[in-house]
């Protein structure tokens, strides 16, 4: 009783600080939302979308060699060991920049290399891979790209790794580089090879 | 006349009169933007094996039905694009897919599953509700519930002062 009462102006006070810290809360929420999409905006993965694949069995496919087109090939002839899956097209800026990093890794011979050749006119592929060099095992072709809708491929480059039982294990959308090797894919193979 | 190398020259004209503006710093902006434009459409000289041959549909509810599926479906390449407006060559193969399904018969759930299954949860405009997508779903109405919840305890704090208010104000005056 001893207060003056100061409470009719009290009560809107607190109101307004509480919706003024309510608002600034949320400013700040939403600038850390653009801060965050400003950092990554450099990232060249960053619109790659995740794989449902990963874990799961390659999905198996049945495709000509580019090189003897009358053979054909299919996933259950690599069972037994690790592979890596390189995606590519001649029709694809991307592919050249990555090529010198998977020719030199696969030409370390520490996994196999299969190239898959995208919606590439025959003639157009060869050409490519005689002008840049090819460091493939074998090079199956999916002129049509009925095949790589099965593996959820959408563009070129894309890599997969896929284990000696036919596990996908890892994949990467863009170009490669040896950090990524580094960092995914050779970890992926060694706990693929150590799974075995 | 508005011919594609017609507009090239109007870009070009573009390019050129933005070094002499005032706002040197927004042109630039603009002229990087019209720069980045005209490198992506250099981009399409590369050629890729594709089926020119339009969709045949056998009628026109086969047809209304495809657009609105397709309409529901996010292209994987050009990702604010839905499959139906995309023109990337994905898009192109995908909708053929689409249409396959759907004269085997396929229901669109089982197209949207199908799809799913290959590129994930992302293809679809509106997700299942899961474990991953239930915030997604309800946290709207989440921070509905709690703001109401926030404005009804305000609300019933000022009614109570309000009534003190008139109290005291006949004792003080």
């Amino acid at each position: 009783m001893n207060q003056p009462a100061p409470a009719p102006n009290k009560m809107p006070t607190g109101a307004f600080v509480f919706a003024g810290v309510i608002i600034a809360l949320f400013f700040i929420g939403l600038m850390g939302l653009l801060y965050y999409g400003v950092q990554r905006s450099d990232e060249a993965g960053r619109d790659a979308l995740p794989s449902p694949l990963i874990g799961k069995p390659a999905p198996d496919f049945d495709l000509p060699l580019l090189h003897e087109p009358g053979k054909r090939f299919t996933l259950a002839e690599l069972r037994g060991q690790p592979f890596v899956m390189n995606v590519w097209g001649s029709w694809c800026p991307e592919c050249r920049v990555e090529h010198p990093v998977i020719s030199k890794f696969a030409l370390t011979k520490r996994v196999r290399f299969i190239g898959y050749n995208l919606k590439d006119p025959r003639e157009d592929a060869l050409r490519w891979l005689e002008q840049y060099g090819n460091p493939y095992l074998m090079v199956v072709a999916d002129e049509e790209g009925r095949t790589a809708i099965d593996w959820g491929i959408y563009g070129a480059p894309e890599t997969f790794l896929v284990d000696g039982k036919g596990i996908v294990r890892w994949k990467h959308v863009g170009a490669i580089t040896d950090e990524i090797i580094a960092n995914e894919l050779i970890p992926a193979l060694e706990e693929a090879e150590a799974q075995k | 006349m508005s011919t594609p190398a017609f507009r090239r020259a109007e870009l070009a004209r573009l390019l050129l009169d933005g070094s002499k503006s005032k706002s040197s710093r927004a042109s630039s902006a603009l002229r990087s933007a019209l720069l980045l434009f005209l490198l992506a459409l250099s981009g399409v000289g590369f050629a890729q094996v594709s089926d020119p041959t339009p969709l045949q549909f056998r009628d026109d509810a086969e047809e209304t039905r495809f657009h609105q599926l397709t309409a529901e479906l996010r292209c994987v390449m050009c990702q604010n694009q839905s499959l139906a407006d995309s023109n990337a060559q994905i898009a192109h193969d995908l909708r053929r897919e689409v249409l396959d399904l759907m004269n085997q018969g396929k229901s669109d759930a089982e197209i949207k599953r199908f799809l799913v299954d290959r590129y994930g949860e992302f293809v679809l405009y509106k997700p299942e509700v899961s474990g991953s997508t239930w915030l997604l779903w309800f946290g709207p109405l989440v921070l509905l519930l709690a703001g109401a919840a926030v404005v009804f305890q305000l609300v019933r704090k000022r009614s109570g002062t309000a009534t003190e208010v008139a109290a005291d104000d006949g004792q003080e005056w």
